[in-house]
């Protein structure tokens, strides 16, 4: 067992109904999971006495928390002042249409999550974005378009391989 | 007792008083959305504004203490426009059209907007997002309507304990609704309709089905006939303007004629029969348990006639659904019967019948829906209009109600005693349920008990009481000293305390009455709105008064009764009632699975949903 789990699973076991629990073990579960899988709420709610859908109301209202896991590849647009001027916004909006989903989420393959964060502080390059640890700048939506289908081409490689083996 | 000046106006407020209740002792009336009294009071809504001398800003008076020597203006101009703006600013997100809004005769934003005198909305801006759920069979939800008031929220948490819905997301795309941006059929809603009573706009209401009732009536195939429950003749009167409390048992009858119904009868008949049910069957399981006789099931055994409670026990007390009555609830009775018996006395097929019932509750609507609801070989009762929605179809048929003559209701569905009238209050069933045991039991009638509640009831409450047993008959000597151990409760938070109580030996009552509504069906979720509780004190007044004109007032005496029992049911249990009276219950409990390596057990039927 990881620590984290051991964090979760300690934490609904000493909860004893005090008010302000909820967000700290909302947080340890999305820790151990990496999102708040429905059955976490399910679970958390009878421990806590907490109806779910109030518990849906805190989880929606802090966009700290995640409904659905994580992509494999994490995308943060740069969203700060020098790259808004260069021109973030479209790239928003190829990212948005590339990937199929908005802000904050997770394509149906799992292969991307679509962050924007307020400034990577790599501003000379901007527009500029990041893939996990990987810098992209200067980018244009035709170039960013174009590194998306470059990592997706490889991750279907991969899995058909996967499959091959399997 | 803090005295202090409202519009120069020198005020005793009560200890404790908020300015709101200040003002209104002083006869000043300030308005209000989100409070919601005995329940909630946010502060949320700012509808209440006024003007505090000394304050920086204006004070919202439902939540601001009155205190010694404060001077407070309800009507400075600084206030008024206050108020208005707030009000504006409501009206510029609210996505509704008055003229077609099922709401709009008495939704409190409309009232709230005339009496801030707006005349015209300054702010132009986006209007809320519409998301409508038409999920359940008794309730239809629009957030496009929705002022984020949370009364419905404050009500369905905390007085019925059952937190179907809660604010989800935040800033301008906040809603109120269930978790996981479910429907309200996926979640634990009993559909009880206690949110839509509270809602002041028409955001939350009933689902209408005037329509299929129009329709019906006009099938020359069809013989439409009609019953209403206790709870109508009580409240029906305040669609058409008069006061709370008003009877009118006798206009509503020639209202429901004139619409064309081929029979009247009365839910009353049919609570006098669950009586005779339901008496002989906690008889039976007092026998059981005290007697020595064969076991009938366990003790406490708790009422059936409110299928809100009953789908709350199927969510959150499935193991204690022996303990339920298994006695159908009085609309389902007389459907099975108008469908059977009476089809029979008039030469139709049940399928050629068709019941429409009225009643002050959505609970109904699902409850006539259930698949176990079909005993007379169709489906017992066709449609369920509440109390709102009779009145609607009143006016839409152009009949003048408050100079109609009074009628009676018709034979042999429509004969009642004053036992069934009260079935409307809560303790009522109770009441009812001990006038006739104790008659059989010790041959006297039963001695005067006080079961209906008494002062504020918005929250629910919870009632017990015990009845000495003496000198019984020589059939029930196993009674003989016994005290009998009731009670009565209303609100499901109650309920839900109760059920624990019991769980863990610490209340063990024999025989409990559960409502849903505070106050019972006199204040059902179907009910003319608003229902404050000076409204349900005046309703369960009128029920009194309907009980005690009565010249019956125990079930096992009407006549309607007795003859049904002796030309088609045979003897209360027997085999007959059993197929058309009696049902049973399933759980709708999913346990949650616990991570590995927990500990902590979960609770048998905490708010739990399968995994998606
Ligand atoms: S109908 Fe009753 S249980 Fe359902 S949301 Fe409304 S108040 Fe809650
Ligand atoms: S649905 Fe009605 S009661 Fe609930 S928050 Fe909205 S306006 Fe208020
Ligand atoms: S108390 Fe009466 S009105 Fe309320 S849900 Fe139960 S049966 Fe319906
Ligand atoms: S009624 Fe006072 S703030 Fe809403």
């Amino acid at each position: 067992m990881n620590t984290q789990e051991v964090d979760f699973t300690y934490r609904l076991w000493r909860h004893d109904g005090a008010p302000g629990e909820l967000i700290p073990l909302l947080q340890s579960a999305q820790e151990h999971f990496g999102y708040i899988p429905r059955r976490a709420i399910t679970y958390i709610s009878g421990v806590t006495n907490t109806p779910e859908s109030t518990i849906y109301g805190v989880i929606t209202f802090y966009s700290q928390f995640r409904l659905q896991p994580m992509g494999k590849h994490r995308i943060r647009l740069c969203c700060g002042t020098a790259c808004h001027v260069a021109g973030a916004q479209t790239l928003l909006d190829a990212l948005r249409d590339e990937l199929g989903v908005e802000e904050n989420g997770t394509t149906e393959d799992g292969v991307f999550t679509l962050f924007t964060v307020a400034c990577l502080g790599c501003c000379s390059l901007a527009p500029a974005m990041m893939i996990n640890d990987e810098t992209y700048g200067s980018l244009t939506p035709a170039a960013a378009r174009k590194i998306i289908r470059t990592i997706r081409r490889e991750e279907n490689k991969k899995a058909e391989k996967e499959k091959s083996v399997a | 007792m803090p005295t202090l000046t409202i519009n120069d106006i020198t005020v005793q407020a009560p200890e404790g008083a908020t300015l709101l209740e200040a003002a209104r002792t002083a006869g000043i009336h300030i308005p209000t959305l989100c409070h919601l009294p005995g329940v909630h009071a946010p502060g949320a809504c700012r509808v209440c504004l006024v003007e505090v001398e000394g304050a920086r800003t204006l004070m919202a008076s439902c939540v601001t203490p009155a205190h010694d020597g404060m001077r407070v203006r309800t009507n400075s101009p600084r206030a008024r426009n206050g108020r208005r703006d707030v009000v504006e600013l409501l009206l510029s997100e609210h996505e509704g059209d008055c003229t077609t809004c099922a709401r709009s005769e008495d939704c409190e934003l409309r009232a709230i907007a005339r009496e801030a005198g707006v005349k015209e909305v300054h702010y132009q801006g986006e209007r809320r997002p519409t998301r409508l759920d038409h999920s359940t069979k008794g309730l239809v939800r629009d957030t496009g309507k929705c002022i984020l008031c949370r009364r419905c929220v404050a009500v369905c948490q905390n007085v019925e304990s059952i937190g179907a819905i809660a604010p989800q997301e935040r800033g301008f795309g906040t809603y109120v609704g269930p978790a996981f941006h479910a429907p309200l059929s996926e979640v634990t809603c009993v559909q009880c309709g206690q949110c839509s009573l509270v809602c002041p706009v028409g955001a939350i209401g009933e689902r209408d089905q005037v329509d299929e009732v129009w329709r019906a009536l006009n099938d020359p195939h069809l013989h439409v006939v009609v019953q209403t429950a206790p709870a109508i003749r009580a409240a029906l009167g305040e669609c058409f303007g008069l006061p709370p409390g008003s009877r009118v048992t006798g206009k509503m009858v020639s209202a429901l004629r004139r619409l064309g119904f081929g029979a009247v009868f009365d839910t009353d008949f049919s609570a006098d029969l669950t009586i005779m049910e339901e008496g002989h069957e906690l008889l039976a399981r007092l026998r059981g348990a005290l007697g020595g006789g064969p076991k009938h099931g366990p003790l406490p055994m708790f009422t059936s006639c409110c299928p809100a409670w009953i789908q709350f026990a199927e969510h959150f007390a499935p193991d204690m659904l022996h303990n339920l009555s298994t006695c159908k609830s009085p609309q389902q009775m007389l459907g099975a019967l108008a469908k059977s018996y009476y089809a029979e006395k008039i030469g139709k097929k049940p399928e050629d019948v068709f019941v429409v019932s009225i009643m002050p509750c959505t609970a109904k609507k699902f409850e006539c829906d259930r698949d176990e609801m079909r005993d007379s070989g169709a489906k017992d009762v066709d449609v369920v209009l509440t109390t709102r929605e009779l009145g609607r179809m009143i006016r839409e048929a152009g009949i003048d109600f408050t100079s109609l003559p009074d009628e009676v209701m018709d034979a042999p569905l429509g004969i009642s005693t004053g036992a069934a009238d009260i079935f409307a209050n809560s303790g009522g069933v109770m009441e009812a349920a001990l006038r006739t045991a104790y008659e059989v039991v010790t041959g006297r009638p039963l001695p005067s008990i006080q079961l209906e509640p008494v002062g504020p009831m918005a929250a629910g409450g919870v009632h017990q009481a015990s009845i000495q047993v003496n000198d019984v008959v020589p059939a029930w000597s196993f009674l003989e000293g016994q005290t009998v151990t009731v009670a009565v409760v209303h609100g499901l938070a109650h309920a839900r305390q109760l059920l624990e109580d019991v769980r863990a030996g610490r209340r063990s009552p024999h025989f409990v009455e559960v409502m849903t509504c505070p106050g019972g069906c006199i204040g059902g979720g179907g009910q003319p709105r608003p229902t404050t509780d000076e409204v349900r004190q005046a309703r369960i007044r009128a029920i009194c008064e309907e009980d005690a004109s009565k010249p019956l007032r125990t079930s096992h005496t009407n006549p309607g009764v007795t003859q049904l029992y002796e030309e088609f049911l045979g003897a209360p249990l027997g085999e007959r009632s059993h197929h058309l009276l009696h049902t049973h219950y399933h759980p709708r409990c999913f346990v949650a699975k616990a991570p590995q390596a927990q500990k902590a057990t979960p609770k048998p039927c905490a708010e739990a949903r399968p995994e998606s």
